[in-house]
């Protein structure tokens, strides 16, 4: 479905990606994890067209997406819900819901009324707020506006970055379930996250991004055993559980 | 003061008033999508007079007014599809100081086009003389045609950006591009349809106004910084703000001939810029916050 090769991008002279390869393959959760820094918003942002690549290939659904702009991007079928929410805070959620279907209203046959309907069945709370202005909403609803507003599109591969930034432990649980739950719906994701325990309890498959470079790649399950991933992400001393020496 | 000269004043006020409001929305309408100041709003506003005056003998007034609206729109499309849009990340000042170069070019234009001579639209009902008795006070029937146009423009934008999906996406750009741009919203075509509407208003404000104002080819220059400090003075990017702003300074202005002589018109509104900018910059309903937050 997704698939980078090479992948060189940065912001004028500096160098953030390098030599990034990956894919992800349709009904997968495909997360990636790393610190600040590392890389993580940069990557999708350059898949999703806002940053163009120096060098390298992206291919998505097959086509190439050399030159092709964020816009077309995201016509076919390719959203991307961004880091800190970035809703359109003066206006109310409903309309927030509609500008996300923008893509899907030009084609013939949309309903608006069920896709809305199809949002607020996944996120009841959206519902119970429909007027509210985005703004007004907490860091979670947001988040989950969000997500909704991406769903619109009607996707097929959803990008998500840092959903848990910012929020209360018990939210991240319920953005997660919901993440989950997509996938089981169909959906194909992939997320970004530096909460690494949450993201690759959910996951297929993951990567570990490190100051631009892949180091690791595997099932999610190996990662999570994985002990350098566990004394780095995971804030475990492995050292003094004496499980250390067998890798 | 008589009740009948305070009607007056008021009523001027208000005239004035709701035209420094339509060249505050233009402003505001650019800069919610671009974030930078259009300086040649107000020669939308001398295009839209000066083309409609030109086309008035060729065929009824309604026809002419409607072509130049139409003209100076497509003109707006132009110089954002020729100045601006192919700029890549270009910084606030440098748009700014293409906007200024725009008035120049445009303005100049205008005086190989039209000479320097000072030219007006025929009243739209009765003639100079003509009058309408309110509360005592004599307002020209012009005079309600301005306040009355103003006020639809207004009406119809608000109603625009609420309910029409063009006017949402268009909102939305505004409000945060980069989420516009993962909705798939085109974010150039908006700031390029922005340029239209702005263009599109200040024209058709430009019309109601030349039998009152007269239309000159530099007429735009003083428009435009009366429009300015009424957006700065609402708070920049907010159009109903402009309105009240734009009603304050036109009855200020308007009053202020009862106790300064008329010469010192122009000096109020630029100390009330000049106040707003050092005590209030964020404008008399701007929030604080927001202004800060915001590069310019």
């Amino acid at each position: 479905m997704l698939k980078i090769k090479n992948l060189e991008a940065g912001y004028g002279k500096l160098r953030v990606l390098k030599r990034i390869s990956m894919h992800v393959d349709p009904g997968e959760i495909v997360t990636i994890i790393g610190a600040n820094g590392a890389g993580k918003t940069t990557l999708l942002y350059t898949i999703s067209g806002i940053i163009k690549p120096t060098d390298g290939e992206i291919n998505l659904f097959s086509t190439s997406l050399d030159k092709i702009k964020p816009e077309k991007i995201v016509s076919m079928g390719c959203s991307l819900v961004p880091e800190g929410r970035q809703v359109f805070a003066t206006m109310s959620v409903k309309e927030n819901l509609i500008l996300g279907s923008y893509v899907q209203s030009k084609k013939k046959g949309y309903d608006k009324e069920g896709e809305l309907q199809n949002i607020y069945n996944i996120f009841p709370v959206l519902k119970e707020r429909k007027s509210q202005l985005a703004g007004t909403l907490s860091g979670g609803e947001q988040q989950m506006l969000a997500m909704g507003r991406a769903l619109m599109a009607k996707p097929k591969l959803i990008m998500m970055d840092e959903p848990s930034t910012g929020l209360a432990p018990l939210i991240v649980k319920d953005i997660f379930q919901i993440i989950f739950r997509l996938r089981q719906a169909g959906n194909t994701v992939l997320l970004v996250e530096q909460n690494a325990k949450a993201a690759l309890g959910i996951a297929d498959r993951g990567y570990v991004l490190e100051t631009g470079k892949i180091i690791l790649q595997g099932p999610a399950q190996d990662l999570l055993d994985n002990n350098d991933v566990q004394r780095a992400y995971l804030g475990r001393d492995v050292d003094s559980q004496g499980a250390s020496c067998e890798v | 003061m008589t009740t009948e000269l305070f009607t007056q004043y008021l009523f001027a006020g208000i005239t004035y008033g709701i035209i420094y409001a339509v060249v505050a929305i233009g402003f505001n309408i650019i800069y919610n999508t671009t974030g930078i100041i259009n300086f040649a709003q107000g020669e939308f506003v001398m295009l839209g007079g000066m083309i409609s005056i030109s086309l008035n003998p060729l065929m009824p007034l309604p026809l002419a007014i409607g072509l130049a609206v139409m003209l100076t729109t497509l003109i707006g499309a132009l110089i954002e599809m020729v100045f601006i849009r192919w700029l890549v990340h270009p910084s606030v000042l440098r748009m700014i100081i293409i906007t200024i170069g725009i008035s120049i070019l445009i303005r100049e234009v205008a005086l190989h086009i039209w000479g320097e001579g000072v030219r007006s639209l025929p009243y739209f009902y009765g003639n100079e003389i003509s009058s309408i008795d309110i509360l005592g006070a004599h307002v020209s029937p012009q005079v309600l045609w301005v306040v009355g146009v103003c006020s639809i423009i207004v009406t119809l934008l608000s109603l625009f950006f609420k309910f029409t999906p063009l006017g949402q996406e268009m909102l939305a750009c505004s409000a945060n591009r980069l989420a516009a741009t993962l909705c798939g919203i085109n974010a150039k075509n908006m700031v390029t349809l922005s340029f239209m509407l702005s263009a599109g208003i200040g024209a058709l404000a430009g019309c109601v106004v030349s039998p009152i104002t007269y239309t000159q080819y530099d007429c735009g220059t003083g428009l435009a910084i009366k429009g300015f400090t009424v957006a700065v003075l609402g708070g920049l990017g907010n159009s109903m703000a402009a309105v009240a702003a734009g009603l304050l300074l036109g009855i200020l202005e308007a009053f202020s001939i009862h106790i300064f002589p008329l010469a010192f018109q122009d000096a109020i509104s630029i100390s009330i810029l000049l106040l707003i900018l050092f005590i209030r910059p964020h404008g008399l309903f701007g929030s604080k916050e927001a202004a800060e937050l915001k590069e310019f």
